[in-house]
C-alpha cells in the first residue's frame, strides 16, 4: 500500500518539494554573503556608536526577499491543503477507482491509515524545512528589523519556528476530510482554501493572543515607552492625539488603548495645539526639522490629566512558548479532523 | 457447501429513496449466476453491497459465509469487477499488476502475466489510453490473478462492443472453469447472459422475481397458444407469468413442473430472453403502478 501510495503521490510529492529546493538553493546561495555583510557592518557602526541608520538601511536593503520567503513559507500550508488533501480521495471517487482498491485484499481503514501517513508525514517534512530554511536565512534580517516586525508579530511569526509544520498537518487534513465529506476535487479546494484562510486571520485576532496568558497592564505614557502618536486637526485649535506605546522592546502588543484616570476607554484624546499649549507641535530645530515626537510638556500634561494607557502583550521571549502552544493545537485540531475522515470514509463513502 | 450469497430482507436506503428494499435472495456456489433486471431494480446496489462497498441500511446479507469486505480475509476471498471497470487512468498496465500483487496476498502473477501476454496489453501503456475493451481485461484480469472464491461483475460488457463483449465473457468463462470460481454477473441484456450463465436471477423493483438453474427454468416454462380464455381457470399447478389476449386468442407464459396435457393449447417452447422478459414486464406490481400513473 505504501507503494502505491507514493506511486500515486509521486508528481504532486515532486512539484512542492523541487520547488523547495530551488527555494533552499537560493537561500543557501545568499544566506552566507547576507550574513557577512551584517556582521561587518554590524561591528563597525557598534564601533562609531550608534547602528540605527545601519540596521533601517540593512532591512530596506533585503526588505522583498524577506517578504518574499515570508509569504512562500506563510503559503506552503495552504497549497499543501488543496492540492495534496483535497484530491487525495476525491480524486478516487471521481474516477472510480476507489470501487478498485476498495476491494483488493486490504481494507478501507487500512488504505486510508497508510495514505493519511504517508502523504502528512511528507506535508509536515516540506513545511518543516522551509521554516528551518527560512529561519536561517532571516536571521541577519530579524537583528536589523524594527520592533514592529520581530519574530513574535504576527505578519513573521506564522512563517518560523515549528508552527508551518503544525499549520500543514492540519491543512493535509482539512483537504482530505473536505474533500471525503464533499466528494468532488474542485469544491473541497475551495472549501479547504477559504477555511484555512479564515483560520488563519482568526488565529493572531482571537487565539494567539490567549492561548498562553498575556501581560495585561497600565502604563504612563512617557517620552521613553511612546511609539506611534498621530495628531489629527479639527478645525481651529483642536485636535485629537491618537497614541500607542512600545511597553517592551520587541513584543507583540496586541491590546493598545488610552484610558482615563477612571480606567474608562478614551478612543482619542482631546487636546489643544493652540500656541504654547503643551502638546501644540514644537518650532522645528536648529537644523530645521522638527524634533521627533512631542515635547516633555505634553507627557506631563497627559500624566496631569490623569491619561494611561492599557496594553496587553507577549514579551519577545514568549516565542518558542507560543510556537509550541498553537503548534500543538493545529496538530489536536489536524488529529480530530483525521479522525472525522476515518468515520466518514468508514461508514458514509461508497 | 456454504452459499455464495444470502440476503435476508435487505434494504439500502439513500436518503429517502430505497434503492434496494426487502430482498431475499440465495444463491449457490459454484455456478456462474446471472442477475438481471431492467435499470433500477437494484443490481448494482445489491452487488456493492455483497463486496461490502456499501453498507445495508436494513436486513443482513452473508457472502461465502462471511460478512461482505469484514477484514482482509473476506476480502481475499472476494474479487469485484465494478461498473465500468474502473482503472488508474495515470498508471500503467505493469503498474496495476504491482498494485493488484502488493495488496493481494493471494495473487498470482503468473496468471496475470499469460493473460496480458494472451491479450496482446502492452505493461508500459498506461490504462487512460487503453480502449474500453482493453481496461475491461485489464480490470478482469486484477479480479482473476487475486485468486478470489467468488468473482462478482457489475455490468463488466455494458460498454463494450459486440466483439470485445464476446471476448470479454468468454474469457471470463474459460477462468470460471479453469479455477473453479463462483461467478455472479450482472447485465440488462439477457443475450449477454445466455452464453455464460447457468444459474439465472431475474430482480425487479428489489423483488426475485424467479430464479433457478436455466436448463430447469427453460424445462418447465412454456408458451400456451389457444382459443381465449380466463388464466383463473387453469390447474393449481400452472403458475401464470404473463398473459396477452387478442379478441379470440390467449398466450400465456407458464410455470409448469409437470407436462402440460390440455389439448386446446398449442404449447410452444420458451426462449431465455422470452422468459426473462416475460417475468421482467409482466409483474402485478409494475402494471398497477403503471395504471395509477
Amino acid at each position: 500500500m505504501i507503494w502505491l501510495t507514493l506511486r500515486q503521490f509521486r508528481v504532486q510529492a515532486a512539484v512542492v518539494f523541487g520547488g523547495l529546493a530551488v527555494l533552499c538553493a537560493a537561500l543557501a546561495i545568499t544566506g552566507p554573503g547576507m550574513a557577512d555583510e551584517f556582521n561587518s557592518g554590524f561591528a563597525s557602526c557598534t564601533a562609531q556608536g550608534d547602528c540605527s541608520r545601519f540596521t533601517r538601511r540593512f532591512f530596506e536593503d533585503h526588505e522583498m526577499a524577506f517578504g518574499a520567503v515570508i509569504l512562500i513559507v506563510a503559503f506552503l500550508p495552504g497549497l499543501i491543503g488543496i492540492f495534496w488533501g483535497a484530491p487525495l480521495i476525491t480524486r478516487e471517487i471521481e474516477q472510480g477507482t476507489h470501487r478498485l482498491v476498495w476491494n483488493q485484499s486490504i481494507t478501507r481503514t487500512r488504505w486510508l491509515a497508510v495514505k493519511l501517513a504517508v502523504v502528512g508525514v511528507a506535508a509536515m517534512v516540506a513545511a518543516g524545512l522551509a521554516a528551518l530554511a527560512a529561519d536561517w536565512w532571516s536571521d541577519p534580517i530579524d537583528k536589523a528589523a524594527s520592533d514592529d516586525i520581530s519574530r513574535i508579530t504576527p505578519l513573521v511569526f506564522l512563517s518560523r519556528g515549528i508552527v508551518p509544520i503544525g499549520y500543514a498537518a492540519f491543512a493535509f487534513a482539512l483537504g482530505v476530510t473536505v474533500g471525503v465529506i464533499v466528494r468532488r476535487t474542485l469544491p473541497a479546494m475551495a472549501i479547504t482554501l477559504a477555511v484555512f484562510v479564515g483560520l488563519q486571520v482568526a488565529v493572531p485576532m482571537w487565539i494567539r493572543p490567549n492561548i498562553i496568558p498575556a501581560e495585561s497592564k497600565i502604563v504612563a505614557i512617557t517620552s521613553e515607552n511612546h511609539g506611534e502618536m498621530m495628531m489629527m486637526r479639527e478645525e481651529g485649535d483642536k485636535a485629537f492625539l491618537q497614541v500607542e506605546v512600545e511597553p517592551e522592546p520587541r513584543a507583540w502588543t496586541f491590546t493598545n488603548e488610552t484610558v482615563d484616570s477612571s480606567g474608562k476607554k478614551v478612543g482619542r484624546l482631546p487636546v489643544s495645539v493652540a500656541a504654547g499649549a503643551p502638546c501644540a507641535p514644537p518650532p522645528p530645530g536648529p537644523d530645521g526639522e522638527p524634533p521627533e515626537g512631542p515635547s516633555q510638556a505634553c507627557f506631563d500634561d497627559l500624566a496631569k490629566k490623569g491619561y494611561k494607557q492599557k496594553v496587553a502583550y507577549h514579551p519577545a521571549d514568549r516565542f518558542w512558548p507560543l510556537q509550541w502552544a498553537e503548534t500543538g493545537l493545529f496538530v489536536v485540531l489536524a488529529l480530530g479532523l483525521t479522525g472525522l475522515c476515518f468515520y466518514w470514509t468508514r461508514r458514509r463513502l461508497s | 457447501m456454504t452459499a455464495a450469497l444470502e440476503a435476508r430482507g435487505l434494504g439500502k436506503k439513500y436518503g429517502k429513496r430505497w434503492a434496494l428494499s426487502d430482498c431475499t435472495l440465495d444463491l449457490p456456489a459454484g455456478r456462474v449466476i446471472g442477475l438481471v433486471g431492467p435499470n433500477g431494480a437494484g443490481k448494482t446496489t445489491l452487488l456493492n453491497l455483497a463486496v461490502g462497498q456499501l453498507a445495508p441500511s436494513a436486513g443482513s446479507i452473508r457472502v461465502l459465509g462471511g460478512r461482505p469486505a469484514d477484514g482482509p480475509g473476506q476480502l481475499a476471498r472476494v474479487g469485484f469487477v465494478a461498473q465500468d471497470t474502473p482503472t488508474y487512468a495515470g498508471l500503467s498496465v505493469a503498474d496495476h499488476l504491482r498494485l493488484g500483487a502488493r495488496l493481494n496476498p493471494g495473487w498470482d502473477d503468473a496468471i496475470a502475466r499469460e493473460r496480458l501476454e494472451r491479450l496482446g496489453l502492452d505493461p508500459a501503456r498506461r490504462a487512460g489510453k487503453l480502449s474500453g475493451g482493453q481496461r475491461a481485461q485489464l480490470a478482469l484480469t486484477l479480479g482473476i490473478a487475486k485468486r478470489p472464491e467468488l468473482l462478482i461483475l457489475d455490468e463488466p460488457v455494458a460498454a463494450l462492443d459486440p466483439l470485445a463483449r464476446r471476448e470479454f465473457l468468454q474469457h471470463l468463462m474459460e477462468a470460471a472453469v479453469e479455477h473453479s470460481l463462483s461467478v455472479v454477473l450482472s447485465s440488462h441484456l439477457v443475450s449477454d447472459l445466455e452464453r455464460t450463465c447457468d444459474y439465472l436471477v431475474v430482480l425487479v423493483d428489489s423483488r426475485v422475481r424467479v430464479a433457478g438453474d436455466v436448463d430447469d427454468l427453460l424445462a418447465t416454462h412454456h408458451r400456451l397458444t389457444g382459443p381465449r380464455r380466463d388464466p383463473a381457470t387453469l390447474p393449481g399447478d400452472q403458475q401464470v407469468v404473463s398473459e396477452s389476449h387478442t379478441d379470440r386468442q390467449s398466450t400465456l407464459i407458464v410455470r409448469s413442473e409437470g407436462a402440460i396435457h390440455d389439448p386446446a393449447w398449442t404449447v410452444g417452447q420458451v426462449g431465455l430472453e422470452d422468459l426473462v422478459l416475460a417475468y421482467m414486464s409482466d409483474t402485478p406490481t409494475r402494471s398497477t403502478l403503471e395504471a395509477v400513473r
